[in-house]
């Protein structure tokens, strides 16, 4: 009847068409993404620094919302893939002229593209474009609303790996605006795949989806609580408009509610690492202190973003993955 | 024309007169004459056999979008009719929500002459029950009500402000017409796409709650017991808002309701991997909800099921999933879907009949919906066990937005009569 996300992006062997979400992958494939990463990380540190696997393909940077990081990123990841790089900011662009977005899609495809990363204000996006796309056109979700960041996720669980190891024994806080948080979807998933001992998200009710126990997480609304014995903290950033739609009073209360201080990460585990996605707020989710401290490991995941997403790029126009001949 | 027909050996089934036997069926000049045994001297014109199929009085929609005037890219009076009589369905209760709206007589007036041009079906616009359905100035309801509409709606838009949801309600009642009422309270639902659930919670969809529904239904209660409004409750999706209103029918309200007939089969998760023919309006909600409203409609409470059509060009759905537009096609799976309800042992064929028949016809004080002596031989004949694939070659509505496409659907229309003449049969498509 419908198309399972799994079936989606993995062909029926397995192997990676498309990367839309975390969910339905499981720890193997997970774990081969980060491992695929790591044998890249090299890369990065040699005076030339290219590798020639997608050499004469060309990628499309599909961004229906404005972004610097996950935009760059892919960009430099693909450079250093050897493949060709085509930036196309559709929020200043086509749809503005009442394009729809099938068109957009149809037109890019007439240049004979091979991958598209894209991102979209819409939840779903990215499935809809992979179900549309020709049949040798890969697509990554670089964020699709509220849904999923999967590269965002694996960046943050590869971060995780290099300094714990193992999944096992740790216990993840989340904090802030899980409601419109498509990184905290996709982290929630990537860390119960990989056997997070326990994952809290930790907001105001009205910053947390209903029924999101659903997805095994515990909710927190208080942070001293929630930080309680953690291993890992990811802050999450406010969106100012948040202030707009009545869901907070003020930054000034929410960072007395839900800033992440130093005092306050006296709660966690004394190893704690201190995570977010960026960009951040400073004064708001996180005090300076905590975001430029030593426990803070912020910039290490920017880097650790290029690694990932050459990982998941090369897998998916390789069609790459467990158990198989790649 | 043929004068006088003879339906037989059919399973005539009228809830109405609560009739469930084989037997034979007597119309002339599109009227039924008796049942059973042929009024002295009838010689029948025409002679139908009905072996192994169910006569019933031609089903009546409490809720089917033709779209026009104004959204003809859609669909069309005329298209939507043929899917309508092909369903069975011979009596359609349209939303004003066109393109003009349906709130002066000439837009009733307009589609009353578009329905007799065609002729093979029977329409009922409900009339805007506020100015261009804005919910800020009061629709000519008198005026409406003598070009034909028995009801007012605001149908998806409802009315924000609540004093004058209350002054429309007292001004439809003064006027004696009923007032369909889509409850949806439009701040909580907040542009919402999805039920608020463990589905929209893990799919990041914008979530519409529960009290979307329930605040809703819980104001207009509380504006009829101060108003007398009479108050029909459309579209019930969410086991709150149905038990509310049975509270309110325990207590002697004269609230009535219908559901789509697709909440009684499918639930939010239908959603997982974003296939936007799942996005309806109102939303698919939860398991227990589905249980809970197949037992409104099996004793009552929920009196009428509707096909809640919706047909869309393709466009419409060709996009992420929260920008494409609400709703299914649905006249012509509404007798399928609603058999399957009788194979599962939800309810008995005659209750489904009803709920299709005599229950909606009484909601707008229809004479359809009933095969009694005297009544307009508006008639369908179906083969509860022929099965059909949907597809290109079986689906006559313009809107192809239907979950169902592919699938076999078992529950076959083979032959609708409008007063007694046949505008469809299975055999030659529509007898137009």
């Amino acid at each position: 009847m419908m198309a399972k996300k799994d079936t989606l992006q993995r062909d029926p062997d397995g192997k990676l068409r498309h990367f839309l979400t975390v969910e339905g992958l499981d720890r193997a494939f997970l774990e081969l993404i980060m491992d695929t990463a790591d044998s890249f990380a090299s890369v990065t540190e040699q005076t030339v620094k290219k590798v020639p696997l997608l050499r004469g393909k060309t990628i499309v940077n599909l961004f229906f919302e404005t972004s610097t990081r996950t935009r760059t990123t892919f960009e430099l990841a693909a450079k250093r893939l050897s493949a060709d790089v085509l930036n196309v900011n559709i929020a200043t662009s086509a749809t503005t002229k009442g394009e729809s977005l099938l068109d957009t899609i149809r037109n890019i495809e007439a240049m004979h593209v091979d991958m598209f990363v894209v991102r979209h204000a819409q939840s779903g996006a990215a499935h809809f474009i992979a179900r549309h796309v020709a049949p040798h056109i890969s697509v990554i979700n670089a964020g699709d609303g509220r849904h999923a960041h999967p590269t965002q996720a694996m960046l943050d669980v590869y971060t995780i790996r290099k300094h714990k190891g193992d999944f096992h024994h740790l216990k993840v806080a989340i904090v802030g605006d899980i409601l419109h948080s498509r990184v905290a979807r996709s982290e929630i998933e990537a860390l119960k795949t990989l056997g997070a001992k326990e994952i809290r998200v930790v907001g105001p009710r009205t910053l947390i989806p209903a029924d999101i126990q659903s997805l095994g997480v515990s909710v927190f609304h208080d942070l001293t609580e929630g930080l309680q014995g953690v291993d890992v903290v990811i802050m999450l950033r406010l969106q100012r408009e948040r202030m707009n739609g009545a869901f907070i009073p003020s930054e000034h209360e929410y960072y007395a509610s839900f800033g992440l201080t130093e005092t306050r990460l006296e709660k966690a585990a004394p190893d704690v690492m201190v995570m977010h996605p960026g960009p951040i707020n400073r004064g708001v989710e996180i005090d300076s202190k905590v975001a430029d401290g030593e426990r803070s490991v912020i910039l290490q995941q920017v880097s650790h973003g290029i690694a990932i997403r050459m990982a998941v790029m090369s897998m998916a126009m390789h069609h790459e993955g467990v158990g198989g001949a790649a | 024309m043929t004068e006088k027909l003879q339906i037989r050996g059919g399973r005539v089934m009228d809830p109405a007169q609560g009739v469930d036997e084989v037997t034979d069926l007597f119309i002339a000049d599109g009227v039924v004459q008796a049942l059973g045994k042929a009024p002295d001297g009838f010689t029948p014109d025409l002679l139908l056999e009905a072996k192994g199929c169910v006569v019933t009085p031609g089903f009546v929609d409490l809720s089917a979008r033709l779209r026009e005037p104004g959204l003809e890219h859609k669909a069309t009076i005329r298209s939507e009719s043929m899917a309508a009589v092909a369903g069975g369905i011979t009596t359609l209760v349209i939303p004003p929500d066109t393109l003009p709206v349906v709130d002066t007589p000439a837009v009733v007036q307009w589609i009353f002459d578009r329905a007799k041009a065609q002729g093979f079906v029977r329409l009922h616009p409900v009339g805007a029950l506020t100015r261009g359905l804005k919910g800020q100035d009061l629709s000519e309801m008198s005026a409406l009500k003598a070009a034909g509409c028995r009801a007012v709606s605001n149908a998806h838009h409802p009315v924000a402000n609540t004093l004058v949801l209350r002054r429309s309600l007292e001004y439809a009642a003064s006027h004696d017409l009923l007032v369909i009422v889509r409850p949806e309270d439009p701040d909580l639902k907040d542009g919402g796409c999805a039920h608020e659930g463990p589905v929209s919670a893990r799919m990041g969809l914008k979530g519409i709650p529960y009290a979307a529904e329930t605040v809703a239904v819980a104001q207009v209660l509380a504006l009829i017991e101060q108003t007398g409004a009479r108050v029909h409750f459309a579209q019930i999706s969410s086991a709150r808002a149905m038990r509310s209103i049975w509270r309110a029918q325990e207590k002697g309200f004269k609230v009535t309701a219908d559901v789509a007939i697709h909440q009684l089969h499918l639930t939010e998760e239908a959603l997982e991997g974003f296939d936007a023919a799942f996005h309806l309006s109102p939303p698919l909600r939860t398991k227990e909800d589905l249980e809970a409203l197949r037992v409104a409609v099996k004793e009552g409470v929920i009196g009428s099921v509707c096909s809640d059509h919706q047909p869309h060009e393709p466009d419409a759905k060709l996009d992420a999933f929260p920008a494409t537009e609400p709703g299914m096609a649905g006249l012509e799976t509404l007798l399928p879907l609603t058999l399957a309800l009788v194979r599962e042992g939800v309810m008995t064929l005659p209750r489904a009949i009803q709920s299709l028949t005599q229950s909606p016809a009484e909601v707008l004080g229809l004479s359809a919906g009933t095969l009694a002596p005297g009544s307009l031989a508006d008639i369908t004949i179906f083969d509860p066990l022929g099965e059909w694939i949907l597809q290109d070659s079986t689906w006559r509505s313009l809107g192809g937005n239907t979950p169902y496409w592919g699938k076999t659907l078992k529950g076959r229309v083979t032959k609708t009569l409008l007063e007694g003449r046949v505008v469809f049969d299975l055999n030659f498509g529509e007898a137009i």
